[in-house]
């Protein structure tokens, strides 16, 4: 087998091992080693996509990182990838890849008709046309979608694994090119944990495909022995096909490493991407310089590459882009690409350059005898699917074009517009850059806190200050980072290179024919001429500039085009280019896979679930468990042939008439120990705590220190210094937060622990008129009797062998006690309670039933403790101590919260027969739409079967003295307007005689 | 993510941790102004540079303590635990 474009020696591809893939649906062989566009280009596969708003051709423009064209969808169903840079892509044996952003194909795109009607679509386009009328957005956004938009996400669920880990290391070395590989080098041999970590899968960056000499060797003898003595050191980890793309706080740099990207299919064990969270001391940042393009009408058209891919593809993969080829520079690191395009067997016609000047050194011998046009310039490029021809002229003072132009065919066009260092990183970590004018380009300017910048991300872009400046910094930051070093490292011999200083050419002046398109950005089709409209029109900051054409909006982040965009507008200025800035660079780096962003948190493992210790009973039970907060909780009972309806009725019924159970473990509870137990509870409740006697429970509630209402539930006084308190479940966590906060920083003086026993208890609420004798039966009927645990009373007792607490508390408005288990023991226990009361018909409830007996009963929940109601609103006020200090005390008495008008707590009862809506606005009149002054909502609404009425509890402004009225209880939601009489908010048993009898 | 010093713990991540917010201010006694007591709740600055705040280490030793941050460069300057003397404990 023979690709046609590969030259028969060279490259470091493994041509024993053939591999054969398809793109498009062809099938197409390359070798271990191939990008998949070194393999396409090999295959003399030039059209490989079309551009994002005019459906152009395009080709393979780079080689890496910064390609802005050549995007695939990898593989098919599930594991299916879009917009994938085809130049990252390692190609394997059976790699299925198609192109985007074409139909019915790529030869034959459709939509490639829009690029007739260009002259229509400029900048601001969709914002201009498609800005009215607002109700006909969501019809034109259908079509707008379905033109623009690359890849398509895969639609089934994603098989692979993918997993965080976090990483801390001294010096953590991102790039691994000869500044990185030196800087890993020294720090590594100064002794520090060593972590360097590479974009591509070979180490050595820009050793691997420009031609150079190391102590007179070429420099990939130098890469290699280098990387093996690295692998070899045990304080240094390499990570390859890894890429940094966030630098946070504290240096933490976020890496994703693609670490099956290049198989078929992850192994068993393998996940396909991890996210590696770095923690670095020090951070040396090598990640190399990106070549810029030249915009000029028709540069965009596939065979247009950049000089130093082409260089590349050349040496690392023996492939020839083309057989004619143009070289149009304007610095000398494009001439560079002569001897290697030689090399390969690709003829150069001409080496275009900007310059005036002409270069000495180096450069003059890498171009031979080919011939040279100085102060020449590509004014075009022709050809259709590919370059055919270019055109060239003279240019004068980078304005105008002068005389004729010439022709040059050729199908290969490597353009050089200067280098452009990798600033991101950098610059996400609050670096500052300064515009460097030897290069025409932003540079760090400065060590960024404990951020080294080196080689050609520093703007040094000899091959000599690359390896002194990774070895300086690697010592440096390894000596920071607590390492002392004494050696000396030798830079290693390379020759000084003499250098022609480059010249900016941010773009080639329009030759007349206006219809050729210069582009500044390929992937998101954004020319020259959006830009002087986007400035016409007076989007003159960098910001708004890339807003209104989309410049640098890319995936590609205009890694080949922002700064010429950005000296575009500068141009149109008339200011330098440092004073129209640039725009901020924000993570990621480049597209993160949200496989990878997500890690293992999907599915169940997304958030944790909690299940109470009787959580299996229920589900053996016929419970339909809902989820409750974080909680998984049982509704109700299901028996058969019951509707859910029926179901609450009847159970609600049975805790009436004779005896419930149910589960209650979710509260929260935590001991409060200490010498000053009482004293801290007096403080943190509104109601006094110190003289309740040991053995006795008391219904407390909590404001915050503005005032409002924060939490409720009973406490025990368990012996003289200890006191067990439960609260609401939703509120478990944050009371004790805020107990812990009073009790460590505000009154340190308080002997006071605190500990959450939420997890260590379960609780039962068994409940009814029966509920005595159950419990009689349990601890024997004179430990159960009235005298010896009356209402708010506590036992220590045991239940068939389990030491139990038993507090006679009632949630229901029924005769009930609590049940208080260790949670091992809690199944055990609840059996044996359902076992005992089997002769009263004993049953458990549910949360359902639960709720329906507790608005009867008129007892607050979270919503009616919605952090908007006082003490005093829910009808608590007596409650508050007037003569001590509590949390929330102050706050609680001023004006707002203590006068008349306030929303408060009570009862609605459906005139109508019609349920109350939850949620509902209280208003005088019964329109349900536009409802206006409102007199306050219901909190909570059921059927109440005790009384056979729809029922709720609302907080209604003055509500107490409207006690009898009649409002409307309006949902706009659902247009519904329920008639309801407002009545107190105790609706079962007022007297309370049921509880305590 | 944030590296958090927490005094009795050492450094540990963000994630462990909820923050409640300026430590400078101080609870009123009783029988203080309502102006005092309006301010202790509601006034708060909020500094370009170093802020005194509490942190807890909620899924930790769960002890509160101050660290002070600069909210501009979120660098964490140092943390102490809440000590009676509460005015000068993060000047060492």
């Amino acid at each position: 087998m023979v690709n046609s474009f590969r030259h028969s020696v060279g490259g470091l591809i493994n041509r024993s091992h053939p591999i054969s893939f398809t793109f498009d649906g062809r099938a197409y062989f390359a070798y271990e080693g191939d990008t998949l566009a070194s393999a396409l280009l090999a295959n003399g596969v030039r059209l490989v996509g079309r551009s994002f708003k005019y459906h152009r051709p395009r080709g393979i423009f780079g080689m890496g990182v910064e390609e802005p064209s050549a995007m695939v969808q990898m593989r098919e169903g599930a594991r299916s990838e879009p917009n994938i840079r085809a130049t990252e892509v390692e190609v394997y044996d059976g790699l299925e890849v198609s192109s985007q952003n074409r139909w019915p194909t790529l030869n034959l795109d459709v939509g490639s008709i829009s690029n007739l009607f260009s002259p229509f679509l400029p900048a601001g386009f969709y914002y201009k046309t498609f800005m009215w009328p607002a109700t006909k957005w969501m019809f034109y956004e259908r079509f707008i979608r379905k033109a623009a938009g690359l890849g398509k996400a895969a639609t089934k669920q994603d098989p692979d694994s993918y997993s965080k880990l976090f990483e801390f290391c001294d010096v953590l070395v991102v790039g691994a090119g000869p500044t990185g590989l030196s800087a890993a080098m020294s720090a590594g041999r100064a002794g520090a944990k060593v972590i360097l970590i590479e974009e591509t899968s070979q180490f050595g960056g820009r050793l691997c495909f420009d031609e150079e000499l190391i102590y007179g060797k070429p420099a990939e003898e130098w890469n290699y022995e280098v990387t093996e003595k690295l692998a070899m050191m045990p304080n240094v980890q390499l990570l390859l096909r890894t890429t940094a793309f966030g630098f946070y706080d504290q240096n933490m740099v976020c890496a994703a490493e693609r670490v099956a990207d290049h198989k078929s299919e992850p192994e068993k064990w393998q996940d396909r991407q991890k996210i590696r969270w770095i923690r670095a001391k020090q951070v040396v940042l090598a990640c190399g310089s990106i070549e810029r393009s030249i915009p000029f009408s028709g540069n965009d058209k596939p065979g247009v590459m950049l000089a130093s891919a082409v260089r590349g593809y050349a040496k690392r993969f023996a492939v020839r882009c083309g057989k004619k080829a143009v070289i149009f520079t304007n610095n000398d690191s494009g001439y560079a690409t002569v001897p290697a395009l030689k090399s390969v067997g690709v003829s150069v016609e001409v080496v275009i350059d900007s310059r005036l000047t002409k270069p000495g050194g180096r450069a003059l011998s890498q171009l031979g005898d080919t011939p040279l046009k100085q102060g020449f310039v590509v004014t075009r490029a022709r050809g259709y699917r590919s370059v055919r021809s270019v055109e060239i002229g003279r240019i004068v003072e980078h304005e105008s074009i002068m005389g004729a132009t010439d022709k040059v065919s050729c199908d290969l066009l490597c353009i050089s517009g200067g280098w452009t260092p990798t600033a991101h990183l950098y610059s996400h970590a609050q670096g500052k850059l300064k515009f460097n004018h030897q290069i025409a380009a932003f540079v760090p300017a400065a060590k960024h806190g404990s951020i080294y910048v080196a080689g050609s991300a520093n703007g040094a872009f000899s091959l000599k200050e690359c390896l002194e400046q990774g070895i300086d910094s690697g010592i440096a930051a390894a000596m920071e980072a607590g390492n002392s070093f004494s050696e000396t490292i030798q830079i290693p011999d390379v020759v000084e290179e003499e250098v022609t200083p480059m010249q900016p050419l941010w773009q080639v002046p329009a030759n007349g024919r206006g219809l050729s398109k210069r582009f500044v950005d390929l992937q998101n089709d954004v020319t020259v001429a959006d830009i002087e409209l986007a400035h016409s029109e007076g989007y003159i900051s960098v910001e708004h500039l890339k807003r209104y054409t989309t410049l640098g909006m890319g995936t590609d982040q205009g890694r080949t085009s922002n700064i010429n965009g950005l000296a575009n507008l500068a141009r149109l200025r008339n200011v330098a280019v440092p004073d129209v800035g640039h725009t901020t660079f924000r993570p990621p780096y480049t597209p993160i896979s949200l496989g990878a962003i997500a890690g293992i948190e999907h599915g169940k493992n997304l958030s944790p679930v909690r299940r109470t210790p009787l959580h299996d009973w229920h589900k053996r039970h016929r419970a339909d468990m809902q989820n409750s907060g974080a909680w998984k909780r049982p509704f109700y009972y299901a028996q058969t042939g019951e509707q859910v309806r029926d179901a609450i009725i009847r159970e609600t019924m049975q805790v009436r008439q004779a005896v419930g159970v149910v589960d209650v473990s979710t509260l929260g509870k935590i001991d409060v120990q200490g010498r000053d137990a009482a004293e801290f509870l007096e403080r943190v409740y509104i109601n006094r705590w110190k003289a309740l006697p040991i053995g006795r429970c008391r219904y407390g509630l909590m404001l915050r220190e503005d005032g409002f209402v924060f939490d409720d539930g009973t406490s025990t006084r368990v012996a003289d210094c200890e006191f067990y308190m439960t609260t609401t479940t939703g509120n478990a966590g944050p009371v004790l937060e805020h107990l812990e906060f009073y009790a460590q920083t505000v009154w340190p003086e308080l002997h006071v622990h605190l500990t959450s026993v939420s997890d260590q208890w379960a609780g039962m609420a068994l409940a009814g008129p029966s509920s005595r004798a159950v419990l009689g039966e349990l601890i024997g009927e004179e430990a159960a009797s009235d005298s010896n645990l009356p209402y708010m009373g506590y036992l220590q007792s045991e239940i068939e062998g389990v030491r139990v607490r038993i507090f006679r508390v009632s949630f229901s408005g029924e005769l009930g006690y609590e049940i208080h288990i260790p949670s091992k023991f809690a199944q055990h226990v609840w059996q044996s309670v359902l076992s005992a009361g089997r002769k009263w018909d004993i049953a458990p409830y549910g949360l359902e039933a639960m709720t329906v007996l507790r608005i009867e009963k008129g007892h607050v929940v979270s919503a009616e403790l919605s952090g908007r109601t006082t003490a005093a609103d829910l009808g608590f006020e007596r409650m508050m101590k007037k003569d001590k200090d509590f949390i929330g005390k102050r706050l609680a008495e001023r004006d707002a919260l203590v006068s008349s008008g306030r929303q408060q707590l009570v009862g609605v009862v459906s005139v109508n027969g019609r349920p109350i809506p939850r949620g509902a606005q209280i208003v005088e009149h019964s329109n349900a739409q536009g409802v206006i002054d409102t007199k306050g909502h219901v909190t909570s609404a059921c059927y109440s079967p005790h009384l056979e009425k729809e029922i709720g509890l609302a907080l209604i402004a003055d509500g107490l003295q409207i006690q009898g009225k009649q409002m409307y209880a309006a949902s706009p939601l659902n247009g519904r307007s329920v008639p309801v009489e407002v009545v107190h908010h105790i609706f079962y048993d007022p007297s309370g005689a049921r509880t305590r009898g | 993510m944030l590296l958090i010093t927490c005094p009795w713990c050492g450094d540990r991540a963000q994630t462990e941790f909820s923050y409640r917010g300026d430590a400078t201010v101080e609870r009123p006694a009783p029988s203080d102004s309502k102006e005092d007591w309006y301010d202790f709740v509601y006034t708060r600055d909020n500094p370009r540079g170093e802020h005194v705040e509490w942190w807890h280490h909620t899924a930790g030793c769960r002890k509160w303590f101050k660290v002070r941050r600069n909210t501009w460069t979120h660098e964490l300057i140092d943390s102490a635990p809440p000590t009676s003397d509460k005015q000068d404990n993060l000047e060492s």
